[in-house]
């Protein structure tokens, strides 16, 4: 490689890495269902890998993260690791919640994890209320931590997105809510959803933030968290990022990715002319050699993470009790 | 000792507690005021506005407030203004904050405390005066309480804001004026969450009972004594996780049980005492047991047909004489 004609930093090249990263695993995870071994339901963020590299990467470790049921790239780039992911996604013990967690609510409080949700919108509550314990009676003194919450563009029909936004705002908190709009909650457009273009907007109505940019453009992704995060850490209070994305897969196991709300033409359009990945590729000027390398050495990461993960133990059924209380 | 109000009981536990723990906060409509039953009144002067939060009117998202706060190492309190608006937070109870320490594999706990008074208080119709304690009992990952008396009210409270795992805390509206023999301010007297207390002794029939109707129960047993007719009274204090054994043992004492609540038949605590009498005595019994609880009706507006609806020590002493009398 001529050093003087690159046009990337290592890190970016990092960043593009962890990209096919999440998109390998949220294959492999596919994969692992239609043989039989991954129990449960699954929702993939392939697609929207950006949001989750520009996001999660500007994030420190002791900052503070609330996810939803698409989560598992936003865990990835907090810090968690592709092995006791997969340990949980199998149920095994080894896995981040001891396997009882599973796809929908990996924690990785080691990294700031505070969890992830299976119920739309409740990660919202949640984040107030940790981001509110990080300036909670002087201790903003002590510490810059941020929190962030994700959520999809479904979310932002319910009424807690409107009540989070609202408190947030009045009590100045360091939170940064991203709504990953990737157009569809479930299956209905996001234009069927709410009256508006933009779901930005509605932090105006509450004093606070918002911006929507293109969350399928990883400088961009980066560039405008970064400039959010530091707002919060500095004291300049809550924003909303939204983050126009689109997943590739339908919304769960359950749904195919296109036929019943979607067309192959649109799903085709994103793939081929917004994809995350292949954008981002142009910009670093990667070559098929090198692309076909990082697309290799990925593979070995995530077989090596599934064989971690089918040789765990499942926890024992008596052991299950004791984390009913703590 | 000295004679305090319940009321008076349940603020001294949460002040006691704050000044013992600066993690320990209260959350909640109108509490700087504390203009409702005036339970907080006063709080705000010792404690500023930091530690006695104020918040709009918006319960769902105030319990996932609290409970994420607690994921995040503080200890809130959050009053809800009525038993009836608890119904608004039933997501984030039942969801997140019960469920967090399983979900995570213990990574996470949630020390948070939903005070909620409960209970008819005459004429506040149909949407101010349920006992829906038999809801949260339902609920597992969630400790739940009911006290009848000023002593017991704090202490219970004193141990519900020091366990690790969320609390429902349920006052009743009557009992705020009542007045007990409660241990001087400062003094740290907690009792055990879990374990139900004879209210009093007796040999012939059991009353099994908890919150206001405890009062209801002793005036029956007092009326019956008259008649010659031992009533014991057992208080369950704690609703979940229930006391099997002092259920067990005054079954296996009498012989004979009524079981009292001022909640709805249907579902409810009493169909769980009876339940647990029939799966560990049931060979002990004399008669079969008899319930006494709110027919499954909405409770009036009207004085007099409220009064009708809701149950009382009269209906207690009918099912006395009915299982003495078989």
């Amino acid at each position: 490689m001529c050093a003087a004609n690159k046009k990337y930093d290592e890190k970016m090249l990092k960043d593009y890495k962890d990209m096919w990263l999440i998109r390998k695993f949220e294959d492999k995870i596919y994969q692992l269902y239609s043989e039989g071994v991954l129990p449960g339901t699954i929702h993939a963020s392939t697609g929207q890998e950006a949001v989750a590299v520009g996001i999660c990467k500007q994030l420190r470790k002791d900052d503070l993260m609330f996810t939803n049921h698409r989560g598992h790239g936003h865990t990835l780039m907090k810090g968690a690791e592709a092995k006791r992911m997969f340990a949980e996604l199998l149920g095994k013990e080894t896995g981040y919640c001891k396997g009882l967690g599973g796809s929908m609510h990996v924690a990785d409080t080691e990294n700031g994890v505070l969890g992830a949700n299976g119920v739309v919108g409740s990660g919202m509550p949640l984040a107030v209320g940790a981001a509110l314990s990080l300036v909670y009676n002087g201790r903003r003194e002590d510490n810059d931590k941020v929190c962030v919450v994700f959520f999809g563009d479904g979310a932002s029909g319910a009424g807690v997105f409107h009540e989070c936004m609202n408190m947030a705002s009045n009590w100045n908190l360091p939170l940064i809510f991203v709504c990953e709009n990737n157009l569809y909650g479930m299956s209905t457009p996001i234009k069927e959803q709410g009256s508006i273009e933009n779901i930005a907007d509605r932090a105006a109505g509450y004093n606070m933030e918002g911006v929507t940019i293109d969350g399928n453009d990883l400088e961009l992704v980066k560039e405008t968290a970064a400039r959010l995060i530091q707002k919060a850490r500095e004291g300049g209070g809550p924003s909303l990022l939204e983050c126009k994305t689109y997943r590739y897969n339908g919304h769960s196991r359950g749904d195919k990715p296109y036929g019943i709300y979607r067309t192959k033409e649109e799903v085709d359009y994103w793939k081929t002319e917004k994809d995350p990945i292949l954008r981002y590729e142009k910009v670093l000027g990667l070559s098929d050699e090198e692309i076909k390398e990082i697309k290799k050495e990925t593979d070995a990461i995530i077989d090596e993470a599934v064989k971690f993960a089918m040789e765990s133990d499942a926890l024992s059924p008596e052991d299950v009790l004791q984390y009913v209380f703590a | 000792m000295r004679t305090i109000t319940y009321l008076q009981a349940v603020r001294e536990a949460m002040e006691e507690e704050m000044e013992r723990d600066e993690k320990v906060f209260v959350i909640g409509l109108d509490v700087g005021t504390g203009l409702t039953f005036g339970v907080t009144t006063g709080m705000i002067d010792k404690f500023g506005k930091e530690r006695v939060i104020d918040t709009p009117i918006a319960e769902l998202s105030v319990a996932g407030v609290a409970t994420g706060a607690a994921l995040n190492g503080l200890r809130p309190v959050m009053e809800v203004m009525l038993q009836d608006f608890i119904t608004l937070c039933m997501e984030q109870i039942t969801n997140q904050a019960s469920k967090a320490r399983l979900m995570t594999g213990g990574q996470l706990k949630a020390p948070v405390v939903f005070r909620a008074p409960g209970g008819w208080f005459g004429s506040f119709a149909a949407q101010h005066s349920q006992s829906l304690e038999a809801w949260f009992a339902h609920i597992p990952g969630l400790k739940v309480i009911a006290p009848s008396t000023p002593a017991e009210a704090k202490a219970l409270l004193k141990a519900a804001i020091r366990d690790d795992n969320p609390v429902a805390f349920f006052e009743h509206k009557k009992l705020f004026g009542r007045t007990g023999e409660v241990s001087e301010y400062g003094e740290d007297y907690v009792i055990e969450i879990g374990k139900a207390d004879i209210k009093r002794e007796g040999t012939d029939v059991s009353i099994i009972t908890y919150s206001n109707m405890i009062w209801e129960a002793m005036d029956a047993a007092e009326e019956l004594a008259k008649e010659g007719i031992s009533c014991e009274v057992l208080d369950l204090r704690t609703i979940s996780p229930m006391d099997r054994e002092a259920i067990c043992e005054t079954v296996k004492k009498t012989g004979k049980v009524v079981v009292a609540e001022e909640g709805v038949e249907t579902g409810g605590v009493g169909a769980e005492v009876t339940a647990i009498i029939a799966d560990e005595v049931y060979a002990y019994l004399d008669a079969p047991v008899k319930r006494v609880a709110c027919p499954m009706i909405p409770i009036p507006f009207n004085p007099d047909l409220e009064r009708f609806v809701v149950p009382n020590k009269d209906n207690i002493i009918d099912a006395v004489r009915e299982v003495i009398n078989g």
